[in-house]
């Protein structure tokens, strides 16, 4: 692979995962400048039709040749050491624009790096560019950034999943082996899902949310995205333990899950496993390709040795009522910093006016409709007379839901179900529908109100539209570990049945 | 059905301090009612024995140790803002003629 020159070769790299890029790099077979070059010509190829990217970075190459050099030196560098890594933009980058797709922080550089990203420096990858989401992470389809579509790989006229449509779309179309996503409701999961690529939402409170700008703090959390579960188990290795920064940041100090993908990507069977099926997430309103998708992976499950159970989980019917109060709660409370005054966008009426006018006047140009509907929705529910019925319920719910999940890890170790309840639907055919758009969400979200962390990896392509599909797996909190072995061993009986997904996926550009 | 009214979504935008046209009004009136006839069902189950949970974690009274550390500098705070001067955020009226 030495003195790769664009071409056929440079597509190559392009194919290859962050593992084995990492590989071919520590071997010297290939420089991180070339690496880079390969991705930056991906993308300049190809995100003029998937528009996965806001800013694509022009540092680069200049921090591949540092890498490169540092390598020559013989100093000791991390183990994704000259990687290219996308990064949602939702991450505080000091040297990169950050709008969280939003026009209120278009043109905002901020004075500081989230935890996430200066852990990717210090880890020496290397950051490609901020890529696309829906306003302030507002959205399962990514048709809400203020800042036009994100289109899916495998189909441009079809949404890529959303809020993290730009990180699933770019490490789909090869523009990027690994991205970091966030994910408060299924935003990592449900784009993960549905352009057939791999995504975590850890445990809440195991990566820093340090400089990840807040929607709704006791559901947000940063996760890796990518194209194999390996691949996210090292993503998560370099950005997850705790940070000082972040008072919700856990202090455990967590096992590998490199080492764990790993092992269980070797694991002869999967013998002694229970994986409990949560009964109210394999409706009958999911599409059929979905659920008989879903249905033979089960099969492949019990063929490796497991045992499959039945649980269930009464309460999970309310969670996408109680997150639709919880989130829209907590996001106007955080929305609130946007106020003209520290960054962002001001408008003044005309002829001037009070702070309070300047305020409401840059709240009304500077945010979308999706952003508006939910701080408004979120202020009436904690407004007074209205608390106990809609805030205060929801906060039970919760609590009856985390309950739920509790009798169903007494009797199963991990549990699954499909990722999104479709496949990537047409652009438009929901964006002016919240409530039909909010139940896409339906399989993810109980996993955030419940803290436990959950994956997507692609089961296959649904035979009525030839579509990816996600499988979701569930563990109880702390346990992100078990997602990584048993996904790891479930990727590749995947895979032995019916190839890599991702090579049925247009070739683009 | 809600007791969501053009009204109440006036009021609830002077209280979130975002200024809404009047279609922008009556287009949330319908949406909002919508919506909130939709979640109101996390009352259903909400009964008074079941404690509330607000985070999905729990973690209490998070302490370091109180020592400087590395802040950003008057420049680097004030660099993304809109408006400033001598070192300050520059802000329009505080109060309306009125006050």
């Amino acid at each position: 692979m030495s003195g790769v020159n664009g071409g056929a070769a440079s597509a190559d790299l392009t194919r290859k995962t962050a593992a084995e890029l990492a590989s071919l790099l520590a071997a010297r077979e290939v420089s991180a400048v070339e690496v880079a070059k390969a991705h930056l010509d991906r993308i300049a190829a190809v995100d003029g039709d998937v528009h996965a990217f806001l800013h694509v970075s022009d540092a680069a190459l200049i921090t591949a040749a540092a890498i490169d050099s540092a390598r020559g030196d013989g100093e000791e560098l991390g183990p994704l050491a000259g990687v290219p890594v996308a990064i949602k933009d939702v991450l505080t980058t000091k040297d990169a624009p950050t709008t969280a797709g939003s026009r209120i922080l278009e043109g905002w550089v901020p004075p500081y790096d989230a935890t996430t990203v200066a852990r990717l420096r210090a880890a020496h990858l290397v950051p490609l560019g901020k890529t696309n989401m829906d306003e302030f992470a507002m959205g399962s389809s990514t048709e809400h950034s203020a800042y036009g579509p994100t289109r899916n790989p495998w189909d441009l006229d079809r949404i890529p999943g959303g809020s993290g449509g730009g990180s699933a779309a770019a490490v789909a179309a090869f523009e990027a082996p690994i991205a970091l996503g966030s994910d408060t409701g299924g935003s990592i999961r449900q784009p993960g899902a549905v352009t057939g690529t791999v995504g975590v939402k850890p445990t809440y409170g195991g990566v820093s949310r340090y400089g990840a700008i807040a929607l709704a703090s006791s559901l947000d959390q940063v996760g890796p995205v990518s194209r194999t579960v390996l691949d996210a188990a090292l993503l998560h290795d370099v950005v997850g333990g705790h940070d000082p920064k972040d008072s919700t940041s856990l202090t455990d100090v967590w096992p590998s899950f490199a080492e764990a993908a790993r092992e269980g990507a070797l694991a002869e069977s999967l013998k002694g496993v229970r994986v409990g099926v949560v009964r109210e997430l394999d409706s009958d309103g999911f599409q059929a390709g979905v659920k008989q998708r879903f249905h033979e992976t089960l099969a492949l499950l019990t063929e490796a040795g497991a045992e499959i159970v039945e649980v269930s989980a009464p309460h999970f019917e309310y969670a996408v009522a109680a997150y639709y109060v919880i989130l829209p709660a907590e996001a106007s409370s955080n929305l609130a910093k946007f106020d003209s005054v520290r960054f962002g966008l001001r408008v003044t009426p005309p002829g001037g006016g009070t702070v309070e006018q300047v305020m409401a006047a840059s709240r009304e140009a500077g945010f979308g409709a999706e952003v508006k509907r939910r701080v408004i929705l979120g202020t009436y529910a904690l407004s007074a007379g209205y608390y106990d019925a809609y805030y205060g319920s929801a906060q039970k719910v919760r609590t009856l839901i985390q309950r739920d999940f509790a009798d169903a890890f007494a009797q199963a170790d991990v549990l699954v179900s499909p990722s999104a309840p479709t496949t990537a639907f047409r652009i438009g055919e929901k964006v002016n529908d919240p409530l039909a758009m909010y139940l896409n969400d339906v399989t993810t979200i109980p996993a955030n109100l419940a803290g436990v962390p959950g994956m997507t990896l692609p089961m296959g392509l649904a035979p009525e539209d030839g579509l990816p599909t996600g499988f979701q797996l569930m563990a109880p909190a702390r346990e992100d570990a078990r997602l990584y072995r048993i996904g790891a061993t479930l990727e590749r009986l995947i895979g032995e049945r019916q190839g890599t997904i991702l090579d049925a996926a247009p070739a683009l550009g | 059905m809600s007791e969501i009214t053009p009204d109440t979504v006036r009021h609830l935008a002077e209280l979130a301090r975002i200024g809404l046209s009047d279609e922008e009004i009556e287009r949330l009136t319908g949406e909002l009612g919508a919506i909130v006839d939709s979640v109101a069902k996390v009352a259903e189950v909400a009964t008074p024995e079941v404690p509330a949970t607000s985070h999905p974690i729990p973690l209490a009274n998070v302490f370091r140790p109180d020592v400087p550390g590395e802040t950003l500098t008057t420049d680097e705070a004030l660099a993304g803002a809109p408006e400033a001067a001598e070192g300050r955020f520059v802000v329009s009226a505080i109060l309306g003629e009125e006050q």
